[in-house]
């Protein structure tokens, strides 16, 4: 179950998504940490942040919106407490930054580009962007690029940085095209689809900040699709798979639509050792299917139709010494 | 910690369901304020949110039993509402900081509102076991909604009951009541679980009488466990600076006085990281 983020090895494919597992220490209580693939923290953001107004949360089919708007303790706190409490223990961390400024990223990466314990860094390119009426990164190709562009040059080489994209654009793919030729060492997807639920009790949105973003199980389709998309134009690129991930199965639709990695998100509000049983199911998905290494279903729905299936239990005995 | 728990019993208790579930290890952790998530719709749902509870009671019938007492409000809480007994139910707990108990057998007013109220019994007997005084306010809409009233009585020194139609007790809501039951009992201090803006009602009467009160809140969660962020609201901490803290993880037992209840909703502009400069204060 071994896996490649860029030239970063994880022990296995399933991290948490970023803003889900708070800063490590919640989840701590529930399980080891290190049996996970890495943990992704929040978005980190320059000043502490108190976020939106509540109600941040409404439910919805199959899914939940959320608009807590980027609430953390800002990256003095963070590498003063949080950072180490999970570098002293050895845990995979996926550092996940956001900022409403290219400088503000590029301040971000300064801080962190000596920070021991940071596995990779995630940039959150779904903020608004102060500069440009509001307009968020990922939504302009030219914007996310410079941000990636700015934010590769600071970090070091051995840290692969990371585009988290939404899904929200006209075209997936030029985005994630022009985040990696920026310099982006791999990309993740999707961050959360706008969406907007009205209380019909009160007459008025339900959430405070009227729009919040979509996540859980509804999404997956949409994240499958994104995958799908960027893997066939750029088949080299890692893809870290995230969107309503709730069992191995939905998993595993990833894997073949073209990720190497998978976040897990909201199924970690609904079950704290999401991470674990989705892990199992895929070992055991695999295993059924005669896969005998991670990679070699990565992107595999992609081949031609009438190509035979490449790694059947019978081929797999038949090869084995 | 994670429990597949069985139900053992369900009632009704007038306007409310309570449910008993067999949970060894929540029994044996839990402390009074202590509440669980609990997994609604079965394995294949749509509602992908856990649904949060106080306890009631908790027994050591069966290992460990553990109460829930809620009310309908929607399709969550619907599906629990059909529980039978022998169903199994996920339940997560037990979650947040407990009521912080006095040492020393000081006079305690303990007032709860709807199905808040049943959160305060496991209090009140851990009270009375230290010696402390106990003595109940206890309020709802109409007389069906007061939840607990006999037991209260059995209990406590005096209980008194408000309803807001009269249908029992005084006409009013449990601020209405409770000065005077606070300068009766001479009380020492105040335990109380009720909506926000009863609490809020709670907590200026309690600091009217220069008395330290102690608050459950009843914030809508998504995990329970501290990641989502969602059940936040603006609490003063030791340093004087307001934070927007999450009532599962650092509540949901409160300083009455240090939460804002005129802001919760909101970002109050001198929180810390408010939009606009709050954090340069901070700093």
């Amino acid at each position: 179950m071994r896996t490649f983020l860029a030239h970063v090895e994880l022990a296995n494919p399933i991290t948490t998504a970023a803003g889900c597992a708070a800063s490590g220490r919640e989840l701590a209580q529930f399980f080891d940490l290190h049996r996970l693939g890495a943990l992704t923290t929040s978005s980190i953001t320059m000043a502490p942040r108190a976020g939106r107004p509540t109600p941040r949360m409404a439910e919805t089919p199959s899914g939940m919106l959320n608009a807590v708007g980027l609430q953390g303790p800002g990256i003095d706190a963070f590498l003063e407490r949080e950072l180490p409490w999970l570098a002293q223990r050895g845990i995979r961390t996926i550092v996940s930054i956001g900022g409403g400024t290219m400088a503000e990223y590029s301040a971000l990466a300064r801080r962190l580009a000596d920070a021991p314990g940071v596995t990779a860094l995630e940039v959150n390119l779904s903020c608004p962007n102060i500069e440009d009426r509001g307009r968020v990164f990922a939504r302009e190709g030219s914007a996310a690029a410079e941000v990636i562009a700015s934010v590769r040059s600071i970090m070091r080489y051995d840290v692969p940085v990371v585009a988290k994209l939404a899904p929200d654009v006209a075209d997936i793919v030029s985005v994630a095209r022009a985040c990696v030729d920026a310099g982006a060492d791999a990309l993740s997807m999707i961050n959360n689809p706008l969406g907007m639920a009205i209380d019909t009790e009160a007459l008025r949105p339900s959430l405070a900040a009227v729009t919040g973003g979509l996540s859980g199980p509804a999404i997956l389709p949409l994240a499958v699709r994104c995958v799908w998309q960027v893997h066939a134009a750029l088949p080299g690129v890692p893809l870290i798979g995230v969107g309503g991930v709730t069992t191995g199965r939905d998993a595993f639709q990833l894997i073949l639509a073209g990720a190497c990695a998978v976040g897990v998100g909201t199924a970690l509000f609904h079950d704290p050792y999401a991470c674990l049983r989705i892990e199992r199911e895929l070992e055991d998905l695999l295993r059924a299917r005669g896969f005998q290494r991670l990679a070699d279903a990565v992107g595999l729905a992609h081949r031609p139709p009438g190509s035979a299936p490449r790694h059947l239990l019978v081929d797999s005995e038949e090869s084995s010494p | 910690m994670q429990v597949t728990g069985t139900v053992l019993t369900t009632r009704r208790v007038d306007a409310y369901h309570a449910l008993t579930v067999v949970a060894p290890g929540i029994a044996e952790r839990y402390r009074p304020g202590h509440f669980v998530s609990v997994a609604v719709g079965g394995a294949h749902t749509s509602m992908v949110t856990r649904r949060a509870f106080s306890i009631h009671d908790v027994k050591p019938d069966y290992g460990g039993t553990v109460e829930l007492v809620f009310t309908v409000r929607g399709p969550g809480t619907a599906w629990l509402a059909e529980r039978r007994a022998r169903d199994t139910i996920d339940l997560v707990g037990p979650l947040g900081r407990p009521f912080p108990l006095p040492r020393d057998p000081v006079h305690c007013v303990l007032v709860g509102s709807e199905y808040g109220s049943a959160v305060l019994f496991p209090v009140a007997d851990q009270l009375i076991e230290r010696g402390c005084r106990v003595d109940f306010v206890l309020g709802g809409a109409s007389a069906d909604r007061v939840f607990g009233a006999m037991r209260a009585r059995r209990m406590a020194q005096t209980t008194t009951l408000t309803t807001e139609d009269g249908s029992l007790g005084l006409r009013g809501r449990v601020t209405d009541a409770l000065p005077a039951v606070i300068a009766d009992t001479r009380a020492d201090v105040v335990y109380a679980c009720a909506p926000m803006e009863t609490l809020r009602a709670v907590t200026a009467v309690a600091m009217e009488f220069d008395i330290p009160v102690q608050v459950a809140v009843e914030e809508a969660m998504a995990c329970g466990i501290g990641v989502c962020m969602t059940c936040v609201l603006p609490v003063i901490g030791d340093d004087g600076v307001t934070r927007m803290v999450r009532a599962c993880a650092e509540g949901p037992v409160f300083r009455g006085e240090r939460v804002r209840f005129e802001d919760v909703g909101t970002i109050p502009f001198d929180a810390l990281g408010a939009p606009g400069g709050g954090a340069r204060h901070a700093g």
